[in-house]
């Protein structure tokens, strides 16, 4: 499986495959630990200012300002401040951030201890998937280097500045990867989202301040300490500032994780030609979802000749969205119909069940498939489905509903012909 | 994801006072997650510790579960609430290699389901249930974060990537 950067300098991939890059000596032997050292110097606002001028948006898939949600935490408010990193990477087609911890833990680390000082936080926690039980088997490690070093702790390189971070296993929920689910079960309960406002920048973990933000979001950060933040966006486009790894799957011959800059133009010639083109030269492309399966699923007409950029706004025009960055690829052997009913499946068995019409909804979409795929589909299935799913969508307290409804209405609005195969029959 | 539910709970929430009984070192190891969190948030060690207790004792029995409401101050209830929602903790006894097959997009469009198939009928189980000798069960579960080497599974805690049916028949032979 490939790990490369393509069309710039590896940046989040720069450790991926140095031996022992995980280690805090070779970490340290490539730079590691200098921006932390940076940051120490610069007051907690210029921090944030920095990551502003970066145009970093938060690389979990939702895509908010980071440098904005930072700002939000009250300055003043006597709490403690908690720095949380959602390491829950559940969304299907992502495998990013397995990689980044599993060879770079020390980046994603160096982050969260400059969003501490930046917020006046001493304590971080890394909210883990249960099933990346040996990731954390690594940050523990990595975590025990640092503070042995003396980059955890009291008094961090003599700053007069306390922190220190500890790891947290889920026990295999998706919703967990939501940022107030993740809350909910890290103060050890059900994954049960809770509504916004409060901001969990205002009200979070413990009822205090907080920041959750993506391990990418993190490793992000000393990079824009280190080179600036106008010079890390301009790696990318304006609005899209720096770079982004991409993990790429499915029916293509270089599946793997690729770093891209932001705005990298056309997607057609990124799963053609540097992903290797389609899996097998006989068969044509059929559909892609490039954000994760929580986008809208395209068609091969909505890629090629496009020229759809990679970057937040050139997804959104090409009738779909960046997400996580989790492109899944699929040939003319695939049916739209099998594909949209895994992803239901998917959505019903890790809805969390609070809000009715995504945990009825979810439930009744997946019954639905299941009396299609068997032979049992009517005329009116297809306007059924958008039925429920208007039903779901914006109608419930997290986007889980909404993710669970957007497969569905692209995959009939784009593939009307394989739904009309089962409904005809 | 754990395997399909049981058709009733009722034989594991009967009342039962056995409290399970761990090692100085395990316990030791359970008041290092505490201590992760500020004092009077212990319940923040709940899932940590269930985790913990799965391993030691293979799945969440009602000892177990009595155990954990005594160590950190809650109500069985409490603890049955939190335990049920997440999908690692296996409610009821599981085989000693757990299969764990990625069934999500990406693994299922790259072959999941002749590794599905290869494996049952190797078996002699469906997805969901357990061989009789309690050594294996088999699950299919959601995405694994493992879709650039699709299809594949998770035994245990470890990762089956890029899987062929003569892999698999090879990893299964190594499973003691």
């Amino acid at each position: 499986m490939e790990i490369k950067a393509i069309g710039c300098e590896p940046l989040h991939l720069k450790m991926m495959h140095v031996k022992d890059g995980h280690t805090l000596k070779v970490y340290r032997d490539h730079g590691g630990y200098k921006s932390l050292k940076k940051a120490l110097k610069m007051t907690p606002d210029d921090v944030i200012g920095e990551v502003k001028k970066s145009a970093l948006r938060g690389r979990g898939g939702a895509g908010f300002p980071t440098g904005m949600k930072w700002s939000f935490v009250p300055k003043d408010s006597p709490k403690p401040k908690y720095v949380v990193c959602n390491a829950d990477e559940s969304e299907p087609g992502s495998f990013k951030d397995r990689y980044l911890m599993e060879r770079d833990p020390h980046s994603m680390i160096e982050g969260m201890i400059i969003a501490g000082y930046a917020l006046g936080s001493a304590t971080g926690y890394i909210y883990t998937r249960g099933e990346y039980k040996y990731l954390i088997d690594i940050m523990d490690a990595a975590l025990a280097e640092c503070r042995e070093a003396g980059i955890l702790g009291k008094n961090i390189f003599g700053s007069g500045f306390d922190h220190d971070i500890h790891t947290h296993t889920g026990a295999g929920a998706y919703i967990c990867g939501e940022e107030t689910a993740l809350l909910s079960s890290l103060e050890g309960y059900r994954g049960h989202p809770r509504l916004k406002p409060p901001f969990p920048a205002v009200e979070g973990l413990y009822a205090s301040p907080t920041i959750v933000n993506n391990v990418e979001t993190f490793t992000s950060v000393p990079q824009i300490i280190d080179i600036g933040g106008d010079a890390w966006r301009n790696l990318g486009t304006e609005k899209s500032g720096g770079t982004k790894l991409w993990s790429i799957s499915g029916h293509v011959k270089k599946p793997g994780v690729y770093e891209l800059p932001m705005g990298y133009p056309d997607m057609e010639k990124f799963i053609m030609e540097d992903c290797g083109g389609m899996l097998r030269d006989d068969k044509k492309l059929k559909a892609v979802i490039p954000g994760g399966s929580s986008v809208y699923i395209m068609n091969a007409g909505q890629i090629i000749g496009q020229n759809v950029t990679l970057d937040y706004e050139g997804l959104v025009a090409a009738g779909s969205s960046l997400g996580t960055g989790g492109m899944m690829v699929m040939d003319e052997t695939v049916d739209i119909v099998e594909t949209t009913k895994n992803l239901s499946e998917f959505y019903k068995h890790e809805s969390c069940g609070w809000c009715t019409p995504c945990r009825e909804g979810t439930d009744w979409i997946v019954k639905i498939f299941n009396r299609m795929t068997s032979g049992g589909g009517r005329p009116e299935d297809a306007q059924l489905l958008l039925d429920i799913c208007d039903n779901i969508e914006g109608k419930s307290f997290c986007p889980l509903g909404d993710a669970a409804a957007w497969p569905i209405q692209s995959a009939v609005k784009q593939f009307p012909e394989d739904f009309k195969r089962y409904i005809a029959n | 994801m754990a395997a399909a539910t049981p058709t009733s709970y009722t034989d594991q929430v009967l009342v039962s006072d056995e409290v399970a009984e761990f090692s100085d070192a395990v316990v030791a190891e359970m008041q290092s997650h505490i201590a992760k969190y500020p004092p009077e948030r212990k319940r923040s060690a709940l899932i940590p510790l269930l985790m913990l207790v799965q391993r030691e004792r293979g799945w969440v029995d009602n000892a177990a579960v009595n155990f954990l409401a005594q160590f950190l101050d809650l109500e069985v209830t409490d603890v049955w609430e939190t335990a049920t929602f997440y999908s690692m903790l296996n409610m009821r006894e599981v085989g000693r290699h757990h299969i764990q097959i990625c069934k999500t997009l990406s693994c299922r469009i790259m072959g999941e389901p002749q590794i599905t198939e290869h494996i049952c009928s190797k078996l002699g189980i469906h997805p969901g249930e357990t061989t009789e000798d309690g050594k294996f069960t088999v699950s299919l579960v959601e995405c694994l974060g493992s879709c650039g080497t699709a299809p594949m599974m998770q035994i245990g805690f470890d990762y089956h990537e890029d899987l062929t049916t003569e892999k698999v028949a090879k990893i299964l032979a190594e499973c003691d």
